[in-house]
């Protein structure tokens, strides 16, 4: 088969069983979207910002576990992309991302819509390619796809000079079946006499604490992990990227940790003797002041990335490997043997975690006046009965939903976790609603990070997507607020959302049903409402209470044990 | 804090010394010296980085750079025997009375004489890093015009290589 550079790209998707495609056309990738015309294989998205197509692939892949591809055109293209590009990174999600390159004989003549991609995008990807040469294009395809889906994940970048895709120059078209690289071989298999160790360590714990992050999710081994919690009977604790790999309703689950965790996860964390962290990175929203970071424990860490291991904190046994697999290693070993730790140890170790749990550090004033945030996730729960998919931008709301909505399912909880991109959850839910078209998909979010990406409400018209967008609208940048009211004096240094749009015209001149919600009564009938309309857009805009803060917190330089809590907690 | 010479394989490719040039500077870790060029087998370069760090920064110098694609084999060479290698040339200031010292200076280091003229001679001289610097220091700082060094290379000492 003699296929054109264009035409190549094509048969490669089709080959990687990519569903869709999403992009925005331009200058350099025109052989590519006239290739495009005309064929159904590939579906292509046609976003409204770069940005947004790859948040929306960005989406897919987190809700699915399959690559999100995006496609650009270069220069402004390109940098539009790098946003999301790096967001994938920080939270090591596949994707592959093809940017058109002006010719290559144009290459470094600061050529219109020409940037150094390659350089720019170098940062913050696994890796990336510029295709060379016509002849290589197909297995650069391939090597991209395999690079962004095996060992960590990670967004991979191929940078396509627009003279490889001119209709009419053609090549004879094998797509490779395997692909053999010599300097990229991730670690599948956990090195047994780790494990071995590793289990022995486990078994002896007095005051066990599990800590399991969005590796779990990534691996997909939500299964082994509940399996392994349960079969322990210890307590766990998820990070922000790891909420639903462990069911949030399960009584051994003691919610979130970290700077706006629960009180009893943190403080499980301070006092636990074996830390057994499992696809987590110890990130600094996550430890704390590093210093104080689980005195006491010894500190067992699976991970498929070596890097990740003792980067940030030093840990007593280390397994590289996937997850899944390591996890599954351990449940043989502890299954094959009757050493178990002490019950009676165990049993005085819940009891003191019950007692921290009766802080009730979850609970806020409720008020017949004015929208708390807290219960509007609370209401949007039950309305979707808890098994929805729940995109968010950053801020505020973000913890207030990774909170309130106890997710029991991996891949439900979509969010910027490691970069914090505001803007992420629009465009987000779009591409989990493509892959999802019969589900349940929701966007929280907040007056400010909605627009960001507000331009993308047009996309979802075009392709149909009825995803309810939850705002919780404090005319505020809440979450800078609430640190300029804890750490500058209440000095709300350009926090405030001044001349904001009407959310509700805004949304019905996208062609989209618009609802404006302020009295505490109306919530849940609000919900109903908005949920009934199956195959329609509704933007609630929940006009919330400015003042809530979200507890509670560790501030700067605090340990898990120093935790601020919500004085109005026992007006609750 | 410790010197440490790390020994890395890589593809040949380009981009790939930026890879590494840009990991240094994004995770803040020092360059002492970076030397690169392709090895016999024209797919592969080798490079030499000379880096100090603590013991934790260095352990998470090699993992980063094991992480890069383009990496094949890299390996830690103050952890075994090796062999560290460095070219040198110098120009200095050859007057009248300091030319025969000079001269005499050059031959004890094992340096070779490569240009002269009337007020300065250009020296060529290999050697590890110290002593490159007591050559230095022997010639004067008052004396030296110029000094181009080309960054340590190294290779371990007996039969183990680093091979892809």
């Amino acid at each position: 088969m003699e296929l054109s550079g264009g035409e190549v790209l094509i048969q490669a998707l089709k080959e990687e069983g990519v569903e869709f495609l999403f992009g925005y056309p331009g200058g350099a990738v025109l052989h590519i979207y006239d290739a495009l015309y005309e064929q159904n294989s590939v579906k292509h998205i046609l976003v409204r910002h770069e940005q947004g197509a790859t948040h929306a692939a960005d989406g897919y892949a987190r809700a699915t576990g399959k690559p999100g591809v995006v496609l650009v055109t270069s220069g402004p293209g390109a940098t539009n992309a790098v946003t999301g590009i790096a967001t994938a990174f920080m939270d090591s999600i596949p994707m592959v991302i093809l940017s058109g390159q002006v010719q290559s004989r144009f290459i470094g003549s600061d050529a219109f819509q020409e940037v150094d991609c390659i350089g720019i995008t170098r940062p913050c990807v696994k890796h990336n390619f510029l295709v060379d040469s016509l002849e290589n294009f197909a297995e650069t395809i391939k090597k991209a796809f395999h690079v962004a889906t095996t060992g960590r994940p990670g967004p991979v970048v191929v940078d396509i000079p627009k003279d490889f895709t001119t209709p009419g120059i053609t090549v004879p078209f094998e797509y490779p079946k395997s692909v053999n690289m010599r300097s990229y071989s991730p670690a599948e298999q956990g090195h047994p006499g780790q494990i071995r160790k590793a289990v022995d360590l486990i078994l002896s714990a007095k005051r066990p604490m599990i800590y399991s992050g969005g590796g779990v999710v990534l691996g997909d081994a939500a299964e082994q992990l509940t399996q392994f919690t349960e079969l322990l009977g210890y307590p766990i604790t998820q990070t922000l990227m790891g909420l639903g790999a462990f069911p949030a309703s399960n009584k051994q689950n003691l919610g979130m940790l970290g700077m706006h965790g629960t009180y009893e996860a943190n403080m499980a964390m301070h006092d636990c003797d074996v830390l057994i962290a499992i696809g987590a990175r110890f990130d600094d929203r996550v430890t704390g002041e590093i210093d104080s970071f689980c005195p006491d424990a010894k500190i067992v860490h699976v991970d498929v990335d070596p890097a990740s291991i003792s980067k940030n904190v030093t840990v007593d046994v280390p397994i590289v490997g996937n997850v899944s697999h390591v996890l599954e290693a351990m449940i043989a070993l502890i299954r094959d043997t009757d050493k178990r730790a002490d019950p009676a140890d165990l049993a005085q170790w819940w009891a003191t975690i019950k007692q921290w749990a009766g802080t009730n550090c979850l609970a806020y004033e409720k008020s017949p006046d004015l929208i708390k945030p807290q219960a509007v996730v609370e209401s949007l729960w039950r309305a979707t009965k808890g098994d929805a998919y729940i995109t968010s931008d950053v801020g505020q709301h973000q913890m207030w939903a990774a909170q309130f909505y106890g997710f029991d399912k991996p891949r439900r909880w979509i969010n910027s976790g490691g970069l914090g991109t505001m803007g992420f959850g629009l465009p987000a839910a779009i591409g989990v609603q493509l892959a999802f078209p019969d589900e349940i998909v929701a966007c929280i979010t907040g007056e400010a990070s909605i627009q960001m990406c507000i331009q993308e409400l047009s996309t979802c018209l075009q392709y149909g997507t009825p995803i309810k967008i939850i705002n919780l609208n404090n005319r505020y940048m809440g979450m800078v607020r609430q640190w300029q009211e804890f750490n500058y004096d209440k000095r709300y240094s350009h926090s405030y959302m001044d001349a904001l749009p009407d959310f509700v015209k805004l949304t019905e001149s996208y062609g989209h049903v618009g609802m404006s919600i302020d009295n505490p009564a109306d919530v849940d009938a609000a919900m109903d409402e908005a949920f009934a309309m199956k195959d329609r857009l509704v933007f609630l805009d929940f006009q919330t209470d400015q003042k809530e803060n979200v507890y509670p917190m560790i501030e700067a330089g605090k340990g898990h044990h120093e935790m601020r809590l919500n004085p109005a907690r026992e007006l609750a | 804090m410790r010197r440490h010479v790390i020994s890395v394989l890589m593809e040949n490719e380009s981009g790939a010394l930026s890879r590494v040039a840009g990991l240094f500077s994004a995770r803040g870790y020092n360059i002492e010296s970076l030397t690169v060029a392709a090895t016999h087998d024209p797919t592969l370069s080798r490079m030499t980085i000379v880096t100090i760090g603590t013991e934790r920064v260095v352990e998470q110098i090699i993992k980063q750079l094991n992480k890069l694609v383009d990496v094949v084999r890299l390996t830690d060479l103050t952890e075994v025997q090796f062999i560290e290698r460095e070219m040198m040339l110098v120009k200095v200031r050859a007057l009248e009375h300091g030319r025969e010292e000079l001269k005499r200076l050059a031959d004890i280091f094992r340096g070779s004489i490569l240009d002269v003229t009337d007020s300065s001679y250009v020296i060529e001289l290999t050697g590890d890093d110290h002593k490159l610097s007591a050559f230095l220091d022997a010639v004067g700082r008052d004396n030296i015009i110029e000094v181009v060094r080309s960054g340590a290379t190294g290779i371990a000492r007996g039969d183990k290589s680093l091979k892809p």
